[in-house]
């Protein structure tokens, strides 16, 4: 439209007038763009992952996101183990809150039995899996604030990831690989004393937060490098299937805790953050305050945990106590079934999802009446937020697809299955 | 608080008004409602179940696929999983897909998120999805031979490595010129001209 149109430049020097043409888009000195090729293994992308970038200047033109690099078969192994031992390999899905994985497939199973939890297994699930989002949203957190140059937020937050490790270690024996899920229940009470060494942590995690959320919620660098980036609008988000904090940082208000209550979720007085403009300052609110919405629920599950054994007692569901397995022939037979042919589901398909800590982590399942799923598929939130991460970085500076991705929180495990 | 969930017989009434000359079978399984749809239909019936007000089922969920092998007549069928967030309700559509021409269209008009989710079906089960922008394998590889996920895929098969793809990625420092490898030559102590003993001879 302007081009030929002469700009009047004064430079000031000695009152001369020069002229200059007006640059337009492309028209610089290097005007073809280039390819920048990210990943697979490069320390910004915590995981797996390449990004073909085409960029012109420092403005991302075209962007292709390559997944797959830590594929293992998920969907495939499951078919040859029975559905208890499906719980190890969804440990490794999203391996930073891996008890809500476990928590998932269970549910899915006891849907597809048409059975429930007993109320106490119930509220162990929701204490440990609301300290696994915490967790999950502190990783999250705590490596996107360091790759903006945040270093101590990160220590911050490894901190308090720290505490709060060592309560899901105190219950499940381990730290990353829990495995503590069972069909019907859990695979173990709390321990004694738990809920004190619960409200000791939350106090100091919530030191942490406080002081995480001085150095960084009123930070100009972060605001700069976050604020109206990778913007997807409520339609956009929703278009891609987006769950979890990637859609409500867009403010839609959808929480599979609220809107499909599962594990006794109603019974618990808790807010959905939202975001308004749907960048990745949103998406960064609505984790940070979802951190003290998760701790909430855990301090009224404590408070009013029920009493009452923690797994269903059916011998065809759940491993009967020892004591019955070597002193009686019944319980020995329904050991050996059950540890030999594993549970058996009715024939059928079910879909069941839970709100993972990246977004609604679902699985479908097949069963053909045997002991082994027939098909197991798991719905990973991560790998379809990254469906939407070409959309956000078109048009974006290179800079800001660190950012972008360390919002989206892809971990590879889950991604990639 | 959004408002309570709708009830399946509600939203099986609706559905039937809307699409119903395309269901092909709608059963009630464990508290969900499952259609059945023709892979011809599966268009029209998308279509509705997002731009009908009545449905509004905004969010595509999932897509996925079952290989039935020889239980069934249609060897496929692929598996969708519809969300309305206004009102609350989840539906699942399968599509019974045969083995000779595996192709359903694709919904990516639709959904922006399809795409990723179709490209996995694709690339796991190798079902087409006409219409589909940009249908490569996403978790494999492109050299990657059969689709996994199929039934007579074996759980243990191996596939021989691929060479390194690219120009770019191509490991410019084997092609180095050096100098011929240097020569040691062995060591000759003193005390082995003079008949003595311990010394390592090469």
């Amino acid at each position: 439209m302007n081009q030929g149109k002469l700009l009047e430049v004064d430079f000031g020097i000695g009152g001369i007038t020069t002229q200059a043409r007006p640059r337009e888009m492309g028209d610089d000195l290097h005007s073809e763009s280039m390819i920048v090729n990210l990943g697979p293994a490069h320390p910004a992308t915590h995981g797996t992952i390449r990004i073909v970038a085409e960029i012109s200047g420092e403005k991302i033109l075209d962007a292709d996101v390559d997944v797959g690099y830590l594929h293992r078969g998920f969907e495939k192994m499951c078919e040859t183990v029975d559905y208890n031992q499906v719980m190890p390999y969804t440990d490794r899905l999203n391996y930073v809150s891996p008890i809500i994985n476990n928590f998932g497939w269970c549910l899915t199973i006891e849907k597809l039995l048409e059975i429930e939890a007993p109320k106490r297994a119930q509220y162990i699930r929701v204490i440990l899996s609301e300290i696994s989002r915490v967790c999950d949203h502190l990783t999250c957190l705590g490596a996107s604030a360091m790759e903006l140059g945040a270093f101590t937020v990160m220590l911050y937050m490894m901190e308090a990831r720290e505490l709060l490790w060592d309560l899901l270690e105190e219950v499940t024996g381990a730290r990353l690989t829990v495995s503590f899920g069972r069909v019907g229940g859990v695979k173990e009470d709390l321990t004694e004393g738990f809920g004190a060494r619960m409200a000791g942590a939350f106090k100091q995690v919530r030191e942490h937060l406080v002081n995480c959320d001085r150095l960084l919620t009123r930070n100009r660098i972060f605001i700069e490098r976050m604020c109206d980036i990778a913007i997807l609008t409520a339609e956009e988000a929703t278009s891609f299937s987006l769950t979890g904090p990637m859609l409500r940082g867009s403010g839609v208000n959808y929480d599979v805790r609220k809107a499909f209550p599962y594990s006794s979720y109603d019974e618990f007085d808790f807010e959905v953050p939202l975001g308004s403009k749907g960048d990745n300052y949103d998406r960064f609110l609505v984790r940070f305050h979802e951190m003290e919405q998760s701790l909430r629920i855990c301090e009224q599950a404590i408070a009013r945990l029920p009493e009452g054994p923690i797994i269903v007692d059916d011998p065809h569901i759940a491993l009967v106590p020892k004591d019955e397995v070597y002193n009686s022939i019944d319980g020995m037979i329904n050991h050996f079934e059950l540890v030999m042919y594993g549970v058996k589901p009715p024939k059928g398909s079910v879909y069941n999802a839970v709100e993972g800590g990246n977004g609604e982590l679902g699985y479908y399942v097949v069963s053909d009446g045997s002991g082994k799923p027939y098909r197991a598929h798991v719905r990973a939130p991560s790998f379809i937020h990254m469906g939407s991460m070409r959309k956000m970085l078109l048009g974006a500076n290179i800079s800001d697809l660190i950012p972008t991705f360390g919002m989206i929180n892809m971990i590879g495990g889950e991604c990639d299955r | 608080m959004a408002a309570a969930s709708r009830s399946i017989e509600e939203l099986s009434g609706v559905l039937s008004e809307t699409c119903g000359n395309y269901i092909v079978d709608s059963a009630r399984e464990r508290g969900d409602l499952i259609i059945t749809v023709l892979p011809k239909d599966i268009s029209a019936v998308l279509h509705a179940c997002k731009q009908n007000p009545q449905l509004g089922f905004n969010l595509l969920v999932d897509i996925t696929a079952v290989d039935w092998m020889d239980q069934r007549k249609e060897r496929f069928e692929v598996v969708y999983q519809l969300l309305s967030i206004p009102n609350r309700s989840r539906l699942t559509i399968k599509v019974p897909v045969s083995e000779d021409s595996p192709e359903v269209a694709s919904a990516t008009s639709l959904w922006s998120g399809a795409s990723f989710l179709e490209r996995e079906v694709w690339d796991m089960f190798g079902i087409r999805f006409s219409g589909h922008p940009d249908l490569r394998r996403i978790l494999m590889y492109e050299e990657f031979v059969g689709h996994p996920l199929r039934k007579d895929y074996p759980v243990q098969g191996k596939q021989p490595r691929i060479p390194l793809r690219g120009p770019e990625v191509e490991n410019t420092a084997r092609r180095m010129i050096r100098p011929d490898l240097v020569t040691i030559r062995p060591r000759v102590a003193a005390s082995d001209a003079s008949g003595g003993t311990g010394v390592l001879k090469r």
